[in-house]
């Protein structure tokens, strides 16, 4: 297997407080792998780093063959990298539809989308992924509408039209019930192989019933890294995470 | 208030709601009002007076602008408190124009403007070139307010500044603006502006022909401004601009360069509003820096706001209305008038959040509800079929290719 996302000794800080210090971190194609560590580890700041929303002071960020250290977000999107934010985001004023169109792969130019027009096996994409995310009666309704739940598998809908080589899922669990996260781990799990999936969670159940790797991040780096067991036997993760 | 909100109410009702009004408007404007003014007798009941002809003409210029207004605002989500610079900007390259038309006729029968004449000028400052031609002058008046938009737009909206901060820079530019051309150093007649024009391509600006044939151009630009606009929003783009109203974070990681699109928006509405200064400035006679007060691009704020805002044609609707009650208000009793209108804004603010257009298509929408309950009631009680449209309000069909 190649490595498909390479961070290499990344740091950013604010105001003197170091978010990431010297991070490394390597994610190989086609794997599925839960990043956990305690509040202000990092996590999301090093999610924000991936896809250029936030600058790192040193350190690069390699995706494939690309430096995209110091790439603008929306080409970083074209590279592959799709992101699924904490809360989820959706187009509220679209339909289940048509935040699905707006998502999909594709040229994404001022001039392109004033004349664009779907294709039949566009139709048939967006009508795929509906099925996929169980959403398929929900097509015209207006995603402000749908519920918690509904809106996260929208939100993985969405990252899914994007045709992204990884996908960074933030909290994917976060205020769902029991019987929607099953759900949600089962469509999470169809996708490794076919993506490299990068997942931030809280909710450790949920994190050993998909993990096969996972990453603890602490105060900025990486603590350790390994099988949920080695991880849970680590003594240091124990000390500063787990608890237990 | 929020995008999502004013999306809700059944954009497919408005949508049809809108073309229909709008249609009638522009044929009233462009057809009617002209020929009832030029063919009936003057003493005859159906004959349209001149002061009427003119109070129209320089409405549709205004509803204008609040198509370009609310299109910017409503949909792209951008708030502009500076459209009376690009419209007054329109109407300065249209006013050069009509000055260099005067030709020798003016006070001092000199080929130069008057104002210039005054100030002691001998020849025309190098900008003040190429407007002797209508054609160069119309191009300016679209090309100016594309240009200082684009190139304002361009260093704001890279360096992602958005919503309020966005509005207040707007307005600072505009305050600078109006500062400069209230200069008489800067060559366009400063306190005075640009007034006195006698012809326009050959025709007395006087003849009530010529006013009508201007209104009814007005009719066709408020049509072709609507028809833009709506095209625009129809289409895949118009769809990635609501977005960005409503989560703009998201939009950018959807792999969307959002600076081109809010570029995109921001300048095509300076543009439209050129267009519309441009019609308005021979129509009214005349076009001075106090079209660039604050105030005034604030009003066109509240005209879209008062009418719906993310309605197309509650924008035209609410300069009609706001203009019109203004010009008669103010005629009838003078001083109600700011009372007028800031009790308005505080009614609509409070009590219609979603503009003038939507109670009525909200009325609509309730007798077709009512009707489809009834017919579900119906078909429930002989049992064909069970089966009731689920409330159109929740509910949009997807657009076919």
């Amino acid at each position: 297997m190649t490595d498909l996302l390479r961070v290499d000794k990344v740091t950013v800080s604010f105001d003197g407080f170091r978010a990431l210090n010297d991070l490394t971190l390597t994610l190989e194609s086609g794997e599925l792998r839960c990043l956990v560590g305690p509040n202000g580890a990092g996590k999301t700041t090093l999610m924000d780093v991936i896809t250029g929303k936030t600058r790192p002071d040193s350190g690069t960020v390699r995706f494939g063959e690309h430096d995209i250290t110091r790439f603008p977000e929306h080409e970083i999107v074209g590279l592959g990298i799709g992101r699924k934010f904490q809360r989820p985001t959706v187009f509220p004023g679209h339909t289940v539809f048509e935040n699905l169109e707006l998502t999909m792969h594709g040229e994404k130019g001022v001039f392109h989308t004033l004349f664009a027009r779907l294709s039949i096996g566009q139709r048939q994409a967006i009508d795929r992924i509906l099925e996929l995310i169980g959403l398929t009666a929900e097509r015209t309704r207006l995603a402000g509408l749908l519920s918690h739940g509904q809106k996260q598998w929208l939100e993985i809908g969405m990252l899914l039209m994007q045709e992204p080589k990884l996908l960074l899922v933030d909290e994917p669990v976060a205020g769902m019930a029991q019987s929607e996260i099953e759900k949600t781990a089962e469509i999470l799990a169809s996708l490794a192989g076919k993506h490299t999936v990068l997942v931030v969670e809280h909710d450790m159940d949920f994190v050993r019933s998909i993990a096969r790797t996972v990453t603890v991040l602490h105060e900025g780096s990486v603590l350790a890294e390994g099988t949920m067991q080695e991880v849970q036997a680590d003594p240091r993760v124990v000390e500063v995470y787990l608890g237990v | 208030m929020s995008g999502a909100r004013a999306a809700s109410t059944s954009p497919r009702a408005l949508r049809n709601g809108d073309v229909g009004l709008v249609i009638l408007v522009c044929v009233c404007v462009a057809v009617f009002v002209p020929l009832f003014n030029l063919i009936p007798d003057e003493k005859s009941t159906i004959h349209v007076p001149d002061f009427l002809v003119a109070l129209v003409g320089k409405l549709t210029c205004y509803a204008m602008v609040a198509v370009a207004m609310d299109f910017v605002w409503g949909y792209a989500g951008i708030l502009s408190l500076c459209h009376g610079l690009f419209f007054a900007l329109g109407g300065y390259a249209m006013g050069m124009y009509l000055m260099r038309c005067i030709g020798t006729q003016g006070m001092y029968r000199n080929n130069l403007p008057d104002f210039m004449v005054f100030l002691d000028w001998k020849e025309l400052p190098w900008y003040w070139r190429g407007f002797d031609h209508f054609s160069f002058a119309l191009a300016m008046a679209l090309f100016v307010p594309g240009f200082v938009a684009f190139a304002f737009g361009y260093f704001a909206f890279r360096s992602r500044i958005n919503g309020v901060y966005f509005s207040i820079v707007t307005q600072a530019v505009l305050f600078a603006a109006m500062l400069l051309f209230f200069r008489n150093a800067t060559g366009f007649g400063g306190n005075n502006g640009l007034t006195d024009f006698k012809t326009i391509v050959g025709y007395a600006l006087r003849e009530p022909s010529t006013r009508a044939t201007l209104c009814g151009l007005s009719g066709v630009a408020l049509a072709a401004t609507y028809a833009i606009c709506r095209a625009i929003i129809s289409s895949r783009a118009g769809r990635v601009l609501t977005a960005m109203r409503d989560a703009q974070a998201k939009v950018r990681f959807s792999g969307y360069n959002v600076t081109s699109y809010q570029l995109f928006a921001w300048t095509l509405s300076a543009v439209l509003c050129g267009m519309a200064g441009a019609l308005y400035v021979p129509q009214v006679g005349i076009i001075n820096p106090s079209e660039m007060q604050p105030s005034n691009s604030v009003e066109m704020a509240i005209w879209v706001a008062v009418g719906g805002r993310g309605t197309l044609a509650g924008a035209i609707l609410g300069a009609f209305l706001v203009n019109g009650a203004k010009s008669w208000l103010t005629v009838a009793f003078p001083t109600a008038w700011l009372y007028v209108l800031g009790a308005l804004f505080v009614v609509v603010t409070l009590l219609l959040p979603g503009g003038i257009l939507r109670v009525f298509a909200g009325l609509g929408e309730a007798r077709r509800l009512a009707i489809g309950a009834s017919e579900a009631r119906r078909s429930d009680s002989s049992r064909v079929s069970s089966s009731r449209p689920p409330p159109p309000v929740l509910v949009r069909k997807e657009r076919e290719p």
